[in-house]
């Protein structure tokens, strides 16, 4: 089976245990250790963390499409939006009669407008199962729609990452109008419970950071398999001579288009993860600004090494915690710098240096690569 | 005749109906035969009136001047350019120019194009494993195993390249000649029957020339194999049958020696050829 092909290679074995034994110390540090102890992990930490874990599920998207298929989208920001649109609006019907107004079926921002009645686009988000299928469904949808109409064009290289650009530029311009019905520029928020569970309790934040992790362990597993497959190496092949693999007889456009809407379902996934563990979602998620962003985490962590997306995530995150917390101001000359700093010193990122490190020991003893990949080929 | 009253005769098979013979009838002896063909852009023949038959298993050379015709040929057989008149038959039974280019590769002709294009991130093995006929589709190439067979049937074209030992090594570090190899192994994973190669050795070392002479000459017998080759050393090491393109139609045909004694031969090419060398 293609799906567990990936649980045997050293990589993601080392990947998947060091996920866990995360996820599993913080829950421990949260859960046993006494507040006040050094190695206690407050539940603002937990939720912080968990915002890093679903970051994270987003550069493994990204990586997937811009290191693998070599196609650097610049919107991915929009998929990860839309997803948290798709949670939130089931958030938002679950506030049901308890809103400012007391409206039992109208969220708030809608009475407030004078609406006297749900958009068509609304109904069914009453229901979790069809909220969380739509997590998926409509980045998808909108991936396979954009995608459809780029690949088979073959618009490819810069002028895709300019249209991608323009497409999460335009829904951000489209979220922002009151009009659209999904709360103009305030978003929507007021959340309070999330399959019944409360969302100010620490529990349900605790849950939602263990969701993330197992979010981002089945992420990185999909992507794994796809890129150890012989798609993967399809999509290699097209990324470095798209027009000599149309030549062996692959329909490169459909290998594209099916990459980037597993990669768009995936930021979808991240973004309705994202929108409980942060309380609100709003048109600045499709800030063309953030989905650049993205793209320098996976820069920072290295490009085509899906553990690298997850390494820069983090840390450029945490780093961007620090930072405006410390000197707000400097936060923007901080990432440029550590941009500059990894592009001149690191250009295979992170997971390049780590790479590196690793053949230099390997060298030592003989050649233990060729019979490893032997048994994963 | 309109198209209702096709439908009404009685006696004639639908087309759609017939049997598609997928197979490649040789039995007449050859395997490519062209009759007749031309080609003009814009009122300049590049091709005119060719005639040129390659028998199966046969390997053949082509020679001319610049601007002989002699990729315009290549284009033609591969479905790239549609000749104006004409006639281009693969066996005793396949017209090439009712079929498109896809139609064509997937019928068994493979070319390589001069500058050689692999996938220098991937390895060896993994651009001969691409390059396999198999179901190019999404979902069978996701779920797509490496089986024995295949397995087996990469080693041995990786045998017949002699890039056994390189296998794992990614295909970039590859020197110019091995990626040659490569690219023809790429078209051998495909079991062509009729190879096109297009200037195998230009930018080859001495040793790299030998070791692709011996290359085509092996697949020779198995595959026919079509070369159009500027290096006249080259071309008398591996050539039994030579063809002489000028202007688009055939000048001469025959062993090296009887071409080389061919006066029109020397006039055209071969004369100029050695005073532009010297």
């Amino acid at each position: 089976m293609w799906l567990t092909r990936p649980f045997n290679e050293r990589s993601t074995q080392i990947f998947l245990l060091i996920l866990t034994v995360a996820v599993i110390a913080v829950t421990v540090l949260h859960l046993a250790v006494p507040a006040g102890h050094p190695l206690y992990v407050s539940g603002y930490t937990v939720g912080l963390l968990g915002k890093y874990l679903t970051y994270a599920l987003l550069a493994v998207a990204v990586d997937l499409v811009w290191g693998y298929l070599g196609i650097l989208s610049l919107g991915h920001g929009a998929f990860f939006a839309i997803g948290g649109y798709a949670m939130g609006m089931y958030l938002m019907r679950q506030i049901g009669d308890r809103g400012t107004y007391g409206d039992p079926i109208l969220p708030d921002f809608m009475v407030f407008l004078n609406w006297d009645s749900l958009p068509w686009f609304w109904y069914g988000f009453d229901m979790a199962w069809f909220a969380f299928a739509m997590v998926l469904i409509a980045p998808g949808l909108l991936a396979l729609v954009f995608g459809w109409l780029a690949f088979r064009s073959r618009v490819t290289g810069v002028y895709l990452s300019i249209i991608t650009q323009a497409m999460t530029f335009a829904l951000m311009l489209a979220f922002f109008r009151n009009e659209m019905g999904f709360g103009g520029n305030n978003g929507l928020t007021d959340f309070r419970e999330l399959l019944g569970f409360d969302l100010r309790s620490g529990a349900t934040r605790l849950g939602l950071f263990i969701a993330s992790g197992v979010a981002l362990a089945l992420g990185y597993v999909v992507c794994r398999s796809i890129v150890g497959s012989k798609l993967g190496r399809v999509c290699v092949a097209t990324r470095d001579a798209e027009a000599r693999t149309r030549f062996l007889g692959y329909r490169v456009e459909r290998f594209q288009l099916f990459v980037f809407v597993v990669s768009a379902m995936l930021a979808g996934v991240a973004g309705a993860l994202y929108v409980p563990q942060v309380g609100i979602i709003n048109p600045s998620e499709f800030d063309p600004i953030f989905s650049i962003e993205i793209v320098l985490w996976v820069a920072l962590g290295g490009r085509a090494s899906l553990y690298g997306a997850v390494i820069g995530a983090v840390l450029v995150n945490y780093a961007k915690t620090v930072f405006t917390g410390v000197m707000p101001d400097a936060w923007l000359f901080a990432l440029g710098g550590l941009f500059v700093f990894v592009t001149v010193f690191l250009p295979q990122g992170v997971a390049g240096l780590l790479g590196h490190l690793k053949r230099r020991r390997d060298d030592e003893p003989s050649d233990s690569e060729t019979p490893d990949k032997e048994a994963t080929a | 005749m309109s198209f209702f009253q096709a439908l009404t005769e009685r006696d004639r098979v639908f087309d759609f109906m017939t049997p598609q013979a997928s197979t490649v009838d040789v039995r007449h002896g050859p395997i490519l035969y062209m009759e007749d063909v031309t080609v003009s852009f814009d009122g300049f023949k590049a091709i005119n009136k060719l005639n040129l038959t390659i028998d199966d298993g046969e390997l053949r050379c082509i020679i001319g001047p610049n601007g002989a015709g002699k990729t315009t040929m290549m284009d033609i057989i591969t479905g790239k350019t549609r000749p104006n008149e004409g006639s281009v038959w693969f066996g005793s039974r396949h017209n090439l120019l009712h079929m498109n280019e896809p139609e064509i590769a997937s019928l068994g002709i493979g070319r390589k194009f001069q500058k050689p294009t692999v996938f220098e991130a991937l390895s060896v093995f993994e651009n001969l494993e691409l390059a396999m006929a198999a179901d190019k589709r999404i979902i069978p190439t996701l779920t797509a195993r490496l089986t024995g067979e295949v397995k087996d049937r990469i080693d041995e074209v990786l045998e017949t390249i002699g890039l056994t030992a390189l296998r794992y090594q990614p295909a970039g570090i590859l020197s110019h000649g091995q990626k040659q190899w490569l690219e023809i192994g790429m078209l051998l994973m495909q079991r062509p029957r009729l190879l096109l190669v297009d200037e195998p050795v230009a930018g080859m070392t001495e040793q790299e020339m030998e070791r692709t002479a011996e290359l085509l000459t092996g697949l020779a017998g198995k595959q026919s194999v079509v070369v159009v080759e500027h290096d006249m050393g080259f071309v008398r090491s591996i050539a039994r049958q030579v063809t002489v393109l000028h202007q688009g139609s055939v000048l001469a045909e025959g062993t090296m020696d009887q071409v080389s004694s061919d006066p029109s031969v020397v006039e055209v090419y071969l004369g100029a050829d050695d005073e532009e060398a010297a």
